[in-house]
C-alpha cells in the first residue's frame, strides 16, 4: 500500500540541547597528564563510603576523652557515661569509644580504625539543614554552593558527564546513593552524578526483574508496564545486576539494621566489580535532645548507644564482608554529621546543637590512630560552650581526594574545594607513590613517611630543577627550621627529616619552588 | 549562546538517539482479562469530589492547576462538562513573528505581526513552521478551561498530515485553524472541509490526482482512516477506492496565491458506480465546475453508513479520552450507544457529553489507567507547578513555548509531524495501543525533561523557564505539615496514592532531611515565612521542596492519568 512519499528531514528527535541551571564548560586547571593520571588511579578500583549519621552526633559520647573525665562529668553528668563502661583502645592512653561500640574497638585493635578529632569549620551553623549543606558542599560557613563536594571530584574525573554516560569504557554509575534521593553531596557542577537505590528491597527487585505488586485494574496493568520499563531503563541497570548476582555476600549483617541494609548492598556491588567509586549511605536519629540516655538502666544505654550500636556493628559486618570478598584494600568509608553537641547536656537527658566532633575512618588502608587531641573541657561549662575545630572537615575531603584518589593537589584546591586544604595522615602513606612517579612533569609535594613519626621521617618531593626551599612551621604557623634551600634536579627528591629533638604535636612542611608553594601537616608524637 | 544558535542546535539531529525496544513488556494480546468498570452510559450519580473533577480534568484539558479543580468542583457534574465542551467560538489570535533576530529579519512581517496573511517566503519557511510549533504550545500551555486544545489534538491525530510536507506554513496554519475551528463542530462537514483543504490536497497527493492517472492516496485514506475504518463491518473494496479517487480528481492549487481551484480539464467526468457496501450507488460524472460537487455527493454516500462511520470515530474518541480496550461488552453499551447518538446528526458534542456525564467515565477502573502523551506530561507539570511561561516580548514567548515543543517531539510526539497518516501509533495500534508512548528511550527522557523544568531550563542566554516551588508550597492547605504538603502534591500530580511506607520514607528523606520528626520541616517552613530575605532559609526549605518533587517526578505513577 502506497501511503505517501515519507520526506523525512528536518525534525530532530534528540538529545536536547537545553541548559540547567548552573551547567557551564570547565576550565580545567590541571594538566591533560595531572588528569589522566587522576583518571588512572582513581579508576583503579578504590571506593570510598561516606556514611551520614544525620542529626548531628554527639561526639563526647561517641570518643570519650577519659583524661577530661571530671570536667566532663561536671558538664553532663545526667548523661555521662561510666568510665569504667568505656572501651579502651590499644595503645591510646585517655581516650575510649562508647560501650556500643565494640565492633569499632576491634577494628581500631586490629589497626583498620583511625579517628580524627574534633572536626570542624569556622563559624559553625548550628542549622541541621545549613551545617549539611556546609558539609555536602564543601562551602565555607558563609558562601553558598549549589554543587556537592563529591559530584565536583567525580564531573572533572569522568568528563563531559552526562553526556555520553554510560559508555563502554564507563559502564558503571559514578556514585550510588542507597535511599529516597541523591545525597546531595553528589550534585555535580553539570548534572546528578549520583543514582540512588531507594531502598533494599527496591535493589533485590532489580536484581530479580520483580517491581511492587500492583492492582488487578486497567490503572494497575499500566503501572506494572511503567514500572518494568523504568526498571530496565535505569542506564545503569544492566551493569548493576550483572554486578549484584556476580556474588554473593559472604559476612552475616546484623537484622533490624537499616544501616547494615545498605552497606549489604555496597559489598555485593563493590565485589561484583562495580568500578563505582563512591557510595553514600545514611542512618537518622542522631538529633538527641531528649532521652539520649536511658532514665533507667544506666547511661550507657539508650537512644544514643543503640544508634551506635547499629552503626558499629553494621560496619564491622561490612569491613569483614570487603575483608573476605577480597576488596578490604581498596576500600574506606568514614562516619560524618552535619555538627557536634553541646558540651553540657541538657535537663531532659540530651544535647543540643553544637560545633566539631569526632569522625571515624575505616578500612585496611587507614593509618590506624587517633590524630588531633582530646577536646579540653573546662572547669566551668556554660551552656553555649562548645567544643572547638581541631581539623576543618576539608581537611578530610583533601585526604580523601589526594591520598586515597590520588587527585593531584591542584585539581583538589581549584576544581573541588575551592581553596587549598592541607592533607592530614587519615591513611597510610606510599599509597599513591606509585602513580605520582609517571608525574615527572610536575612538582609535588608527597606526605612523609612514616607519620606520625619518633625520630626521623622521609620527605619525597618532586621538582622542574631549580632551587627549591623546604620549611618547617609549627601549628601555629611559626617557622621553626628552613629544612633545604638548594638547587634540586627534576624529578624525584629525598629529604631525611631528623627530628628527634622536636616537641611532640602538629608541624607543617612548605615545599617552596619557584612559584609553587605546597604544603602538608606532619605530626611528631 | 545566541538565540539563532539556539534554533540551529533543535535542528540539529543527534545520530545516538535511536529509541530502544520496550517489547518484551508491551501487551502481546489485548488485556481483555481487565474489569473495565461498569459499561453504562447512563448519568452518573455518584459523589463530586476532587477525585472526579480532577480525573474529567486529567482528560479533557492539558494540565489544571489547584484554581480549576476549585472552579469546576463549585458547579454540579453536568456544568462542568457542559462549561468544558462549550468552547469559545472566537478563534485564538494567529501567529506572529516571534523569529526576527540579529541575523534573520523578515522583509515582509514586521515583529509581532502575524505571518499568515502571506506571502509565503520561502527562506523564512524553517522560521515559520517553528512559529507555527510555537504558537500551536501556546494554545496547549494557555489557561484556556476549555477541550479545545485537547480535542484540536484529537482532530490533528484523525486527520493527520505533517507540516514538514505540507510545505507552505501558510497552508499549515490554515490546516491547522480549520481543525481548531471544528473541533467539537460537524463531523460530517469537517470532513467535507478537510477534503478541499490545500495542505490535505498537498499531503496525500489530491492536487495532482487527475483523470488520465488517479491517485488513491486520499481517497483510500478518507474511507480507511477518516471515516468508515477497517473494522470487520466496514467492507468497501479495492475497486470502492479507485472509483472514489475519480471523484476526487481536478482539484488544483495557485502556489503563488495559495488559493484552491478546480480543474475541470483534470476531473474525471465519468460515472462512477460503487459496490454493494454502498448499494451500488452511482455518482453521475459532471462536466465544468459542477464536477466539484461530486465529492460532496461522495461523502454523503459514505455517511449513509451511518454506523460504520460513527462507531469508528467513536472508538477513536474513545480510546482518546478513556482507555483503550474495547471488548463486546463496551462495545455494545458504550459504542454503539455513543454512535447512535453521533449519527443522528454527527455533532460531536453530544457524544462527547454523553460519555464525561456517564457512569461509565467515572467509574473507578478507569481512573489512572491512561498512559499520559508527551503533551500531557509536560502540559500537566507547567500547568500543575503553576510555571510562568513568558508573554512578551514576542521573541521570548516564541522560543519558550518552541523549547517545550521541543520537549514533546523528543519524547515521541512532535505535534505538527504526526509519523504518518495514520497518526500516533499510540492510538490505533493493536494490542500496544498507549504502552506505544513508552520505551526505554522516551520514559527517561519524559522524567528528566520534567525534572530540567523544575530546576530551570534556559531558552535563551540568561532566560529560564522554572518552578517556583516555594510558590507552588504556599498553594497547599497548610505547607507546614509536610504529611498535607506530601499528600496534596501526589494528589495533585497522581491519579492515584502510594503507599504509607513509600510517603514516610519519602518525608523523611527529604522534607526532614534524614529525620524521623515532622518538626524539622515544621521549623524550617515556618523559619523561611517568618524571614523570607533570609536566603539561607529559603534555600533550605527550596532544597526539601526539591528532592521531594523529584521523587514524585521519578515514579511510575507520574506517568498516568
Amino acid at each position: 500500500m502506497k501511503r505517501k512519499e515519507f520526506l523525512k528531514h528536518a525534525i530532530p528527535a534528540a538529545m536536547l540541547p537545553f541548559f540547567i541551571d548552573g551547567m557551564r564548560f570547565q576550565a580545567y586547571a590541571a594538566t591533560p597528564m595531572l588528569k589522566a593520571i587522576a583518571q588512572a588511579s582513581a579508576k583503579n578500583g578504590r571506593v570510598f563510603v561516606l556514611i551520614q549519621l544525620n542529626g548531628g552526633n554527639d561526639g563526647l559520647n561517641t570518643v570519650i576523652p577519659l583524661d577530661q573525665y571530671s570536667t566532663l562529668s561536671a558538664a553532663r553528668n545526667n548523661i555521662l557515661i561510666p568510665d569504667t563502661k568505656v572501651l579502651k583502645l590499644n595503645g591510646i592512653n585517655g581516650t575510649g569509644l562508647h560501650p556500643s561500640m565494640t565492633g569499632l574497638q576491634t577494628l581500631f585493635n586490629n589497626k583498620k580504625l583511625n579517628i580524627v578529632q574534633a572536626v570542624g569549620y569556622p563559624n559553625p551553623s548550628f542549622s541541621h539543614f545549613r551545617a549539611t549543606d556546609i558539609w555536602h558542599t564543601a562551602s565555607d560557613s558563609n558562601q553558598y554552593i549549589n554543587s556537592g563536594w563529591a559530584g565536583r571530584y567525580l564531573e572533572d574525573l569522568y568528563t563531559g558527564f552526562p553526556v555520553g554516560y554510560p559508555s563502554s569504557s564507563d559502564p558503571d554509575p559514578l556514585a550510588i546513593s542507597i535511599g529516597y534521593s541523591v545525597s546531595t553531596a553528589l550534585m555535580g557542577p553539570n548534572a546528578n552524578t549520583g543514582m540512588a537505590i531507594t531502598n533494599p528491597s527496591s535493589f533485590y527487585q532489580l536484581v530479580n526483574g520483580t517491581v511492587d505488586p500492583a492492582p488487578n485494574t486497567p490503572a494497575g496493568h499500566e503501572l506494572t508496564y511503567v514500572r518494568l520499563i523504568l526498571q530496565q531503563t535505569q542506564a545503569y541497570n544492566t551493569t548493576i545486576k550483572a554486578a549484584a548476582q556476580s556474588v554473593s555476600n559472604k559476612a552475616t549483617y546484623p537484622s533490624n539494621n537499616t544501616l547494615a541494609d545498605q552497606l549489604k548492598i555496597v559489598a555485593n556491588l563493590i565485589a561484583g566489580g562495580l568500578k563505582t567509586p563512591i557510595y553514600t549511605v545514611s542512618i537518622g536519629g542522631f538529633d538527641t535532645h531528649s532521652n539520649q540516655v536511658n532514665a533507667t538502666g544506666g547511661n550507657e544505654t539508650g537512644s544514643h548507644a543503640d544508634l551506635w550500636k547499629k552503626v558499629s556493628d553494621a560496619i564491622t559486618a561490612f569491613q569483614t564482608d570487603c575483608e573476605q570478598l577480597g576488596v578490604a584494600d581498596r576500600v574506606a568509608g568514614m562516619t560524618y554529621s552535619e555538627f557536634g553537641r553541646r558540651i553540657k547536656s541538657n535537663d531532659s537527658r540530651g544535647t543540643d546543637h553544637g560545633a566539631a566532633a569526632p569522625l571515624i575512618v575505616f578500612g585496611t588502608q587507614v593509618n590506624p590512630t587517633i590524630i588531633g587531641n582530646n577536646p579540653n573541657i573546662p572547669s566551668t561549662v556554660s551552656v553555649n560552650d562548645n567544643i572547638p575545630m581541631q581539623y576543618d572537615f576539608r581537611q578530610v575531603y583533601a585526604s580523601v581526594l589526594v591520598d586515597w584518589f590520588q587527585t593531584p593537589i591542584s585539581t583538589t584546591d581549584s576544581t573541588v574545594l575551592n581553596k587549598h586544604f592541607d592533607t592530614l595522615p587519615i591513611f597510610k602513606q606510599g599509597l599513591g607513590i606509585d602513580v605520582l612517579q609517571v608525574n615527572s612533569q610536575q612538582i609535588q609535594l608527597l606526605q612523609n613517611y612514616p607519620n606520625p613519626f619518633k625520630t626521623i621521617t622521609q620527605i619525597d618531593f618532586w621538582t622542574t630543577g631549580g632551587r627549591v626551599q623546604l620549611y618547617l612551621y609549627d601549628h601555629r604557623g611559626q617557622l621553626i627550621q628552613t629544612l633545604l634551600d638548594e638547587e634540586r634536579p627534576k624529578g624525584a627528591n629525598t629529604y631525611i627529616l631528623e627530628g628527634s629533638n622536636l616537641p611532640p604535636g602538629n608541624y607543617y612542611y612548605q615545599l617552596v619552588a619557584g612559584a609553587t608553594q605546597l604544603g602538608r601537616p606532619l605530626v611528631k608524637q | 549562546m545566541q538565540r539563532r544558535d539556539f534554533i540551529a542546535s533543535l535542528l540539529t539531529e543527534d545520530p545516538k538517539a535511536k529509541p530502544v525496544s520496550a517489547e518484551q513488556f508491551q501487551n502481546q494480546t489485548l488485556p481483555t482479562h481487565l474489569n473495565l468498570g461498569v459499561a453504562n452510559i447512563s448519568n452518573y450519580t455518584g459523589a463530586w469530589s476532587d477525585a472526579q473533577v480532577k480525573h474529567l480534568l486529567r482528560r479533557t484539558l492539558f494540565g489544571f492547576n489547584r484554581s480549576d479543580i476549585a472552579f469546576f468542583k463549585s458547579m454540579s457534574m453536568s456544568d462542568a462538562v457542559d462549561y468544558i465542551l462549550n468552547v469559545p467560538s472566537s478563534a485564538p489570535n494567529p501567529p506572529v513573528n516571534g523569529y526576527n533576530n540579529a541575523n534573520i529579519t523578515d522583509p515582509d512581517i514586521p515583529s509581532g505581526q502575524t505571518w499568515v496573511n502571506g506571502p509565503d517566503n520561502n527562506n523564512l519557511t524553517a522560521q515559520r513552521r517553528l512559529s507555527l510549533y510555537s504558537w500551536s504550545m501556546q494554545q496547549v500551555l494557555g489557561p484556556d478551561r476549555h477541550i479545545r486544545e485537547k480535542m484540536t489534538v484529537f482532530m490533528h491525530n484523525h486527520f493527520a498530515t505533517e507540516v514538514d510536507n505540507v510545505g507552505s506554513p501558510i497552508l499549515a496554519y490554515r490546516h491547522h485553524k480549520l481543525l481548531r475551528d471544528n473541533c467539537v463542530g460537524n463531523f460530517k462537514n469537517l470532513v467535507k472541509s478537510v477534503t478541499s483543504d490545500l495542505a490535505m490536497l498537498i499531503y496525500l497527493n489530491g492536487y495532482v490526482n487527475s483523470k488520465t492517472a488517479p491517485d488513491e492516496n486520499y481517497a483510500r485514506e478518507l474511507m480507511e482512516l477518516f471515516t468508515l475504518g477497517k473494522s470487520a463491518d466496514s467492507q468497501y473494496t479495492e475497486d470502492d477506492v479507485k472509483t472514489a479517487a475519480k471523484v476526487l480528481t481536478g482539484f488544483r492549487i495557485n502556489f503563488s496565491t495559495l488559493n484552491g481551484f478546480f480543474d475541470s480539464n483534470a476531473h474525471d467526468t465519468t460515472n462512477k458506480t460503487f459496490s454493494s457496501f454502498f448499494n451500488n450507488t452511482t455518482i453521475t460524472g459532471k462536466t465544468g465546475q459542477a464536477g466539484a460537487g461530486e465529492t460532496d455527493e461522495l461523502i454523503n454516500m459514505i455517511f449513509t453508513k451511518e454506523d460504520v462511520v460513527a462507531r469508528h470515530v467513536v472508538r477513536q474518541l474513545y480510546r482518546y479520552f478513556v482507555y483503550y480496550v474495547i471488548d463486546s461488552n463496551i462495545e455494545t453499551n458504550v459504542i454503539i450507544p455513543l454512535a447512535d447518538i453521533f449519527k443522528m446528526n454527527w455533532e460531536i458534542k453530544p457524544v462527547l457529553s454523553t460519555l464525561f456525564k456517564s457512569a461509565h467515565f467515572y467509574d473507578n477502573n478507569n481512573v489512572g489507567c491512561y498512559i499520559k502523551n508527551p503533551l500531557d506530561v509536560y502540559a500537566s507539570f507547567i500547568k500543575q507547578c503553576q510555571i510562568q511561561m513568558p508573554v512578551n516580548p514576542v521573541e521570548d514567548v516564541h522560543t519558550s513555548h518552541l523549547l517545550i515543543w521541543q520537549l514533546a517531539a523528543a519524547s515521541g510526539m512532535n505535534l505538527g509531524n504526526p509519523p504518518n497518516v495514520s497518526g500516533w501509533p499510540a492510538y490505533y495500534q493493536d494490542p500496544q495501543y498507549h504502552e506505544l508512548w513508552l520505551n526505554s528511550d522516551s520514559l527517561p527522557k519524559r522524567i528528566q525533561y520534567v525534572v530540567a523544568l523544575m530546576i530551570g531550563v534556559n531558552y535563551a542566554t540568561g532566560k529560564k523557564i522554572q518552578a517556583d516551588l516555594i510558590a507552588f508550597a504556599k498553594l497547599c492547605s497548610d505547607p507546614s505539615d509536610p504529611n498535607v504538603l506530601i499528600q496534596e502534591t501526589i494528589d495533585l500530580f497522581y491519579a492515584m496514592d502510594i503507599s504509607t511506607t513509600q510517603k514516610t520514607g519519602l518525608k523523611q528523606s527529604t522534607l526532614l532531611f534524614g529525620q524521623t520528626n515532622d518538626i524539622y520541616w515544621i521549623n524550617a517552613w515556618n523559619d523561611h515565612i517568618a524571614n523570607p530575605n533570609d536566603s539561607a532559609k529559603k534555600t533550605t526549605v527550596n532544597n526539601g521542596l526539591l528532592l521531594m518533587v523529584k521523587y514524585l517526578l521519578d515514579l511510575a505513577e507520574h506517568q498516568l492519568a
